[in-house]
């Protein structure tokens, strides 16, 4: 086996064991409160990553999904009272059938033309939001009822006994994140490594070569438009009740390019690249609060300087290096014998 | 890979007899003013290797793109085993069994040479959404399957020393090798190689020859368009000469050899 650093190491065991050392580490309730941000966020671009990452398709619109299914669960457990899974699940739906029916023909388009039509859905999906204030509040933003689950309510504010240990609700949101998480890292990899994920690999190495021995490109193009965006609808939705309050900002054209940029700074088709990436760029605001009003100037900025230095990014860039540092191996082929 | 083993025998008579694997009847394309392929017929049996040659410019490589779906055609009728497929996309056609590699290589570089053989397993994999969501043993004992035949089948175009190296850290010589096991691994009864010679050294040329009479004597048929005319002469069942997207002429490689009309083309005359 060629040494793969850091896909083939058991990534999984591994970043469980850090999300359940962390609350170790975390100081106070406010930390606590970000880890479970950052832990949402992340899963959501795990599935984006599936996308771009693996799949070569751009999408500068996904937080239109994320949008969706969080207002979707804001309403369907607000205005008409449905408890949680049951609203989540249809906002995965309809996120879903969303998904198919536009990415029909927006998956034919290739490369800007696909930024531009996936930009101009998002912007679409976001206005309608910000305007359909009967349903969705408008740019007041709607408040959204604490999650429930099995007819027991989970609140940040409230403290449960589980196991007869006393844990804060926060605590326990911070675990239902990282189950998330790790659930989210589980699918995708398993994806990845099938395949359906080697076609879909296939798809952004080279179209034409996965065309002739049989894949059906634009079927699994579709096929993970519509998963990426399932991903960001459940994840809309459980940050919608974790923050207890949505705004349009949520499915944002900036939401959508703080997502995308979240995958290239991590590294495109790298899982764990592009969890570093979530919590570099998520923390990166927490730092430079005084500099809020040039939040989107950073992102803009990371991006760029990205994509000239470290264009298969931060996670790839280091293991290669790190790899360029050990002495190799004498398993490995030679390359260059020829 | 063991379909269809026939020996052929190139005379006249035989080639009427025999039901073709592939027939192309009339056959026409044209980029704006300039007919790339103009009417064009012939047919190829099964088990032979055909060869394609003629002057740069002169339609071989847009030949095999409308037999491989990546063109469609103008006129004309193709037939894969009696089916009409004109106009069927690559993906429809590799499920008929065709298979080919590029005159530019096309090899996915950002997977290892092993990911891009179990690539071409593709069709004969279990694809079920839901186990692969979840990782079902049935789905991890095909996927284990499916890497032990795509290391025998890169074993046995030569490139046993690549199998986990990254395509992109690969030499071009045996990326042209990977490409032919790719194409091998969709069981194909039918293989086009779109000039598998160009770029190699004589050594390399060489060792391909003995390739491509393996995979011929394993049963599948062979097209290929090569430059290579000692290849070409050597390996060939049959040959097609084109000239302008014309056939000018077609026949065993001493027949193309003492064609004056193939002379006059190639030397200009």
């Amino acid at each position: 086996m060629a040494l793969r650093l850091p896909e083939r190491v058991p990534g999984l065991p591994v970043l469980a064991l850090v999300l359940l050392l962390l609350p170790l580490f975390l100081g106070n309730e406010f930390h606590l409160d970000i880890a479970t941000q950052i832990a949402l966020i992340a899963a959501t671009v795990v599935g984006l990553n599936l996308l771009v990452g693996y799949g070569g398709q751009v999408s500068l619109g996904h937080a239109a999904f994320f949008g969706m299914g969080a207002y979707a669960s804001a309403i369907l457990t607000g205005t008409y009272g449905w408890t949680s899974i049951p609203a989540l699940l249809c906002g995965a739906l309809l996120v879903a059938v969303l998904a198919w029916t536009l990415g029909r023909p927006i998956l034919r388009l290739k490369g800007h033309y696909l930024s531009m039509a996936t930009l101009g859905m998002g912007i679409i999906i976001a206005i309608v939001i910000n305007n359909e204030g009967w349903l969705t509040g408008g740019p007041d933003g709607l408040a959204v009822e604490p999650l429930t689950v099995l007819g027991a309510e989970l609140s940040i504010f409230d403290h449960y006994s589980l196991l007869g240990l006393e844990v804060s609700g926060a605590m326990l949101w911070y675990g239902l994140a990282a189950l998330l998480l790790l659930l989210a890292v589980w699918i995708a990899q398993n994806l990845v490594d099938s395949p359906i994920g080697r076609a879909l690999r296939a798809v952004h190495g080279s179209e034409v070569a996965a065309r002739v021995v049989g894949v059906d490109t634009s079927h699994y193009k579709l096929l993970i438009f519509v998963i990426s965006a399932v991903y960001a609808s459940v994840m809309g939705s459980f940050y919608a009740h974790y923050t207890g309050f949505i705004t349009p900002q949520v499915a944002s054209f900036e939401h959508s390019i703080e997502l995308i940029t979240m995958v290239v700074l991590g590294g495109m088709a790298s899982t764990y690249g592009v969890i570093l990436g979530a919590v570099l760029l998520m923390l990166l605001p927490q730092l430079l609060t005084d500099f809020q009003d040039y939040e989107m100037m950073m992102f803009g900025l990371i991006l760029m300087l990205t994509m000239i230095f470290m264009p298969k990014g931060l996670l790839p860039t280091l293991s290669e290096a790190v790899r360029r540092l050990r002495p190799r191996p004498a398993t490995t082929p030679a390359s260059g014998q020829e | 890979m063991n379909q269809n083993v026939q020996q052929t025998e190139t005379s006249r008579d035989d080639t009427a007899r025999l039901t073709p694997l592939l027939e192309v009847r009339g056959l026409g394309k044209a980029f704006g003013g300039v007919h790339a392929v103009d009417d064009l017929s012939f047919r190829i049996l099964p088990g032979e290797v055909y060869a394609v040659i003629g002057p740069n410019g002169a339609g071989k490589t847009t030949l095999f793109n409308l037999i491989t779906g990546l063109y469609q055609p103008d006129q004309g009728e193709i037939s894969l085993k009696g089916e009409a497929v004109q106009g069927l996309p690559p993906e429809r056609l590799a499920r008929l069994g065709m298979s080919r590699t590029f005159q530019n290589l096309q090899i996915c570089m950002n997977m290892t040479a092993l990911e891009n053989v179990m690539l071409g397993r593709h069709l004969h994999l279990k694809r079920n959404f839901l186990a692969a969501l979840l990782r079902w043993p049935s789905l991890r004992a095909s996927e284990r399957t499916c890497r032990a035949q795509a290391e025998e089948l890169i074993r046995f175009v030569g490139c046993g020393d690549y199998v986990d190296a990254d395509a992109a850290a690969m030499p071009y010589g045996a990326l042209k090798r990977l490409e032919i096991a790719r194409a091998l691994a969709t069981q194909p009864s039918i293989l086009l190689l779109d000039e598998p010679a160009a770029g190699l050294n004589s050594t390399e040329t060489a060792a391909l020859e003995q390739l491509i009479r393996k995979v011929a004597a394993g049963g599948i048929t062979v097209v290929l368009v090569e430059h290579d005319m000692k290849l070409v002469m050597s390996i060939s069942d049959r040959v097609l000469v084109l000239d302008y997207g014309r056939k000018l002429a077609e026949g065993t490689p001493r027949e193309i050899r003492d064609n004056p009309d193939v002379i006059a083309a190639y030397l200009g005359g």
